[in-house]
């Protein structure tokens, strides 16, 4: 039974549906087109920070040479690319892909709504995050080159034009972090009060599929986590700028203010990144093992508490710091105590595979390369976790191994995850599912090939940041290692240009897909591939069931639609 | 090189006091993990096996959350979290050997770090800073063997880090602020010292040499420079 | 969980609302983090005292009474909207936005008065707090003071849907709070 409403003000426009190049493209408050925009600012800022790290890569292992396309670089101009590379990889690639594209996306579609509460409160989001985008890439260009000081721009070294000899490159680098904060806040209350009212009739809070919650969560620990970022950015900019004293010590300032605003903030961010590719692995698992996600609620509350443990945990970046060294053994145990709510996440992820029926589509493949490198990642957080081993890894080539085998895995496996689960969705056609295969396995070699020897390096005493391993004597045997490393890395972006080929022959030529076609229970799977407009007809749907109806004992099809209705008297469950 | 499957073995000779322990909590976090990831992935493994789709046979219903079943992934996070609070219980003291307390030591240097090298002042024979016989040296510090040093960090410009791999030991130089560390060499011997923190263009090759000198060679080493 | 297609999850939270909560919680972050920065730095230093004597504590009180009066306006102008009145309305909002520009207008006199006096944002570590904290403030005024233009320009639409009011009181009130704080920390010690 559904329900026609005049609820949301959009539909009464059901008729007037907007039209030209310019309400429909550029200026859509459709949260659909929004998530696009989205998606085409993130992918293009990928392969951005990717050439950086090819660059990079190609700099530690053979240094002093020429880089194809760039010439010989000096370790300043490296000190860029480091940089940039972090900057853009977390907040121009992963925040607008993981949050504004699938949370755009999904959100409303996954609740039964027919848009954002706030449509054009959407729409400026985006076209904040397209400024962002904009002051970003001038800073590349502006004289001076672009900001040096390492994504995290510890002062003093970002705090005085002399000591990097960038001057408007960090000007607008905390400019363009600025206009990227404002977007994704106007984004968080647009997701937080759409899901709060805008879902379907029967579609509880325990109903919502966990892509909803995880966005959900994730935008609470953005939107309660930037603001003391925020407050340490205008300190820094004023620093730089008006020349006032918060990080100058020798004018009464202190430079581990940064520090502490910085990873106060920069703590919940990874988890910010990382929860939205929680969900779509969590979505994909159960649909691809035709069986309900184990312990559902469990898994809303480990989010949660992981969520709130985020925002105590921030100084194990500090262990070695100068801060109170007091103050490591309690960091250190609200750091280890947050690896038990994944862990929890983790063991669910493989408890939903026992007694499935696992098929190995291509989503299914990128959920598991997920799940198997997060593990990895996960563990090596526990050496980073313990201040004492922390005295020795710190600031070494074995956190960037740490955070590349969980962010990547974060970014990219689950990022793909949701491409490829919702690409049939959002743009109506398949995608190649033999070029996919292809994909998985190539980024999988490679990106272990690149990040696994980071371990040893890092074991080995390799700093970061720098851009000659063979200036230290140590470094020097094992330089091996970083060739094989280098030739991951271009395996790694090469390899993702079967991808692109996939997409190009999919969106021209490929299989036009049908509304469901991998038979799964949410709402998004209701509307026609793309959905139109105000995504439903005249009815919106009602729910009443769970996400996670799959393979019901006595139904006869292994999955049941959570809007379908309840089985009258007299028929079989499962017919309508 | 050594095995690409034992971490351990790559980290580099110790030749610390404390160097041990801390190379002994990485060892009790490495075999823990590596149980962890053994057990995850056999898990996972048979699972993706046994459980792959054949026709005619369908999935089981499992929620998960009533707690006959959810004990089966309560009791492993109970375990880890018994492992997390173990792994503290044995660092504390490793952390406070290394970072809080400090034994007594006969030998100070003052080290300070600037873009892009290490300035290190040596007392001198009197033992004391400030005096005629401070000796400044550029990128080298000279210890004797089995005797604890104590350093005073400071840095003259941004952050650098004072990080020695051969003894486990490593320390933010902050302007503004004057750190102390230590150390006790457990063999003589030359060992690098790069900075660790991002600091500038010249971060990469910025390091130093410590000189841990049998007590004898230090006695001569020590003539050599307060004739 | 009731049926009806616009059911809510909070009864009684309106969608508009409930976005205002969520965007005032991230900049109560914005001022806590400067508020708790400021506490660590004030708290472990010396001499803030000293540089504090030399602001100008009247006229600070007198913005305090000139803020607290605003937003009793404001709240004045809801209640009239609520009830129709649209003479109250369109009074109360002028004198609400008279309040934040006096605020402004007394700010900028102690900002030039401390500049002339060369205590600028670069003159020491207490004088870069109070510059970025109250100068952050101050654009948070300006943007509310604008807020209330609008509403008061399109009075007729706010007698119509008088939470446009409300929402504007919520986030004034919300500047308000933050002066309340700022005050007694730079001011008063």
């Amino acid at each position: 039974m559904a329900v026609t409403t005049a609820a949301h003000p959009a539909v009464g426009h059901a008729a007037h549906a907007p039209t030209g190049f310019w309400r429909t493209c550029v200026f859509s408050t459709d949260h659909k087109i929004i998530a696009r925009q989205y998606l085409a600012l993130g992918v293009a800022w990928a392969l951005a920070g990717g050439l950086l790290a090819g660059a990079m890569r190609w700099q530690l292992a053979w240094p002093d040479t020429a880089i194809p396309l760039l010439g010989e670089i000096g370790p300043d101009t490296y000190n860029m690319m480091v940089t940039m590379h972090g900057t853009i990889m977390v907040f121009f690639v992963a925040m607008p892909i993981l949050l504004g594209a699938f949370g755009n996306f999904l959100i409303p579609l996954m609740i039964g709504a027919r848009d954002m509460v706030f449509p054009r409160l959407n729409a400026l989001s985006v076209w904040t995050f397209a400024a962002a985008s904009a002051v970003m890439l001038a800073s590349f260009f502006v004289p001076g080159g672009a900001a040096s000081a390492g994504w995290t721009g510890y002062p003093p070294l970002s705090a005085r034009v002399e000591y990097t000899g960038v001057e408007w490159g960090l000007n607008l680098w905390i400019l363009a972090l600025a206009l990227e904060f404002a977007s994704f806040l106007m984004g968080g209350v647009n997701y937080l009060t759409t899901a709060m009212t805008l879902r379907a009739p029967g579609l509880t809070l325990f109903r919502m599929p966990l892509v909803v919650w995880q966005q959900l969560v994730a935008a609470m620990l953005f939107l309660l986590s930037v603001g003391p970022l925020v407050a340490g950015a205008v300190m820094l900019l004023l620093d730089r700028t008006l020349g006032t004293a918060f990080y100058a010590p020798e004018m009464g300032g202190d430079p581990l203010l940064w520090q502490h605003l910085f990873w106060f903030f920069g703590h919940p961010e990874v988890y910010v990144v990382l929860l939205p590719a929680l969900g779509f692995v969590l979505e994909v698992l159960p649909v691809f093992s035709r069986k309900p996600v184990f312990g559902y609620r469990w898994i809303v509350w480990a989010t949660v508490v992981a969520g709130a443990l985020s925002f105590i945990v921030w100084a194990h970046h500090m262990f070695i710091s100068g801060m109170d060294p007091r103050l490591a053994m309690p960091f250190s145990v609200t750091t280890i105590l947050i690896s038990v709510p994944f862990a929890y996440i983790v063991f669910a992820m493989i408890a939903t595979l026992w007694r499935g029926s696992i098929g190995f589509e291509p989503p299914m493949l990128w959920a598991l390369g997920f799940l198997t490198m997060f593990i990895v990642g996960g563990l090596t957080g526990i050496f980073n976790g313990s201040a004492p081993a922390d005295v020795y890894i710190n600031n070494t080539y074995f956190v960037v191994a740490h955070f590349h085998y969980t962010l990547f895995s974060a970014v990219f496996f689950g990022g793909f995850t949701g491409v490829y689960f919702w690409f049939p969705k959002m743009f109506g056609r398949m995608l190649g599912p033999r070029l996919g295969h292809l994909h998985f396995w190539l980024t999988l070699i490679c990106f272990n090939v690149t990040f696994f020897p980071q371990h040893h390096l890092g074991l080995a005493g390799m700093v970061r940041r720098v851009a000659n391993p063979l200036q230290y004597d140590a470094l020097v045997p094992l330089q091996g290692l970083n060739v094989v490393s280098t030739w991951g890395a271009i395996g790694l972006l090469v390899a993702q240009a079967v991808f692109v080929a996939n997409v190009v022959v999919s969106l021209l030529a490929g299989r036009r897909a049908p509304a469901n076609p991998w038979q799964a229970n949410t709402l998004e799977w209701t509307a026609p591939s793309p959905p139109p407009h105000l995504n439903w007809g005249r009815d919106e749907p009602v729910v009443h069931r769970g996400p996670y109806e799959y393979s019901l004992p006595g139904a006869v099809d292994d999955w049941l639609p959570q809007d379908r209705p309840p089985a009258r008297a007299g028929r079989r469950p499962g017919t309508t | 090189m050594p095995s690409l499957l034992d971490w351990l073995a790559w980290l580099p000779e110790n030749a610390s006091t404390y160097g041990a322990d801390i190379d002994g909590i990485i060892a009790i976090i490495w075999y823990t993990t590596v149980a962890w990831f053994l057990l995850c992935f056999a898990a996972l493994g048979a699972f993706l096996v046994l459980y792959r789709r054949r026709p005619g046979r369908r999935a089981a219903y499992v929620k998960g959350e009533r707690i006959r079943e959810a004990v089966w992934i309560l009791v492993p996070v109970a375990i880890v979290l018994v492992l997390d609070l173990w792994l503290d219980v044995l660092g504390a003291p490793v952390w406070a050997r290394v970072k809080i307390d400090r034994p007594p030591t006969e030998l100070t240097l003052q080290v300070t770090g600037r873009q892009f090298n290490w300035d290190v002042v040596h007392p001198g024979p009197d033992g004391r800073f400030g005096t005629e016989d401070d000796r400044q040296f550029l990128d080298e510090l000279h210890v004797p063997v089995s005797r604890p040093v104590r350093i005073v960090l400071r840095s003259k410009d941004v952050i650098h880090s004072f990080f020695l791999p051969n003894f486990r030991l490593k320390q933010d130089a902050v302007p503004g602020r004057e750190i102390t560390g230590w150390f006790e060499a457990t063999r003589p011997g030359t060992y690098e010292l790069p900075c660790a923190m991002l600091c500038g263009f010249g971060h990469s090759g910025m390091k130093a040499y410590l000189h841990v000198h049998a007590q004898a060679d230090y006695d001569a080493w020590v003539r050599s420079q307060w004739p | 969980m009731s049926l009806r297609a616009d059911a809510r999850a909070l009864p009684g939270v309106s969608g508009p609302k409930l976005a205002v909560w969520w965007f005032l919680a991230s900049e109560i972050m914005v001022f806590g983090g400067l508020i708790a920065s400021y506490l660590v730095f004030r708290l472990g230093g010396t001499g803030w005292a000293e540089s504090a004597h030399h602001l100008s504590m009247p006229l600070a009180a007198v913005n305090t009474l000139v803020l607290l009066s605003s937003s009793y306006t404001i709240v004045r102008a809801w209640v009239a909207a609520e009830a129709g009145e649209g003479r109250a309305l369109r009074l109360n909002l002028a004198l609400t936005i008279l309040g934040g520009l006096v605020f402004l207008g007394l700010k900028a006199v102690e900002y030039t008065t401390e500049i002339a006096a060369g205590l600028t944002p670069g003159a020491g570590i207490f004088w870069s707090f109070y510059y970025t904290m109250t100068g952050l403030h101050g654009l948070h005024v300006l943007g509310g003071v604008v807020v209330n233009v609008v509403v008061l320009a399109t009075a007729r639409a706010s007698l119509a849907r008088p939470h446009r009011v409300e929402l504007a009181g919520l986030y004034w009130h919300f500047v308000d709070v933050v002066w309340i704080f700022l005050f007694p920390m730079l001011y008063l010690s």
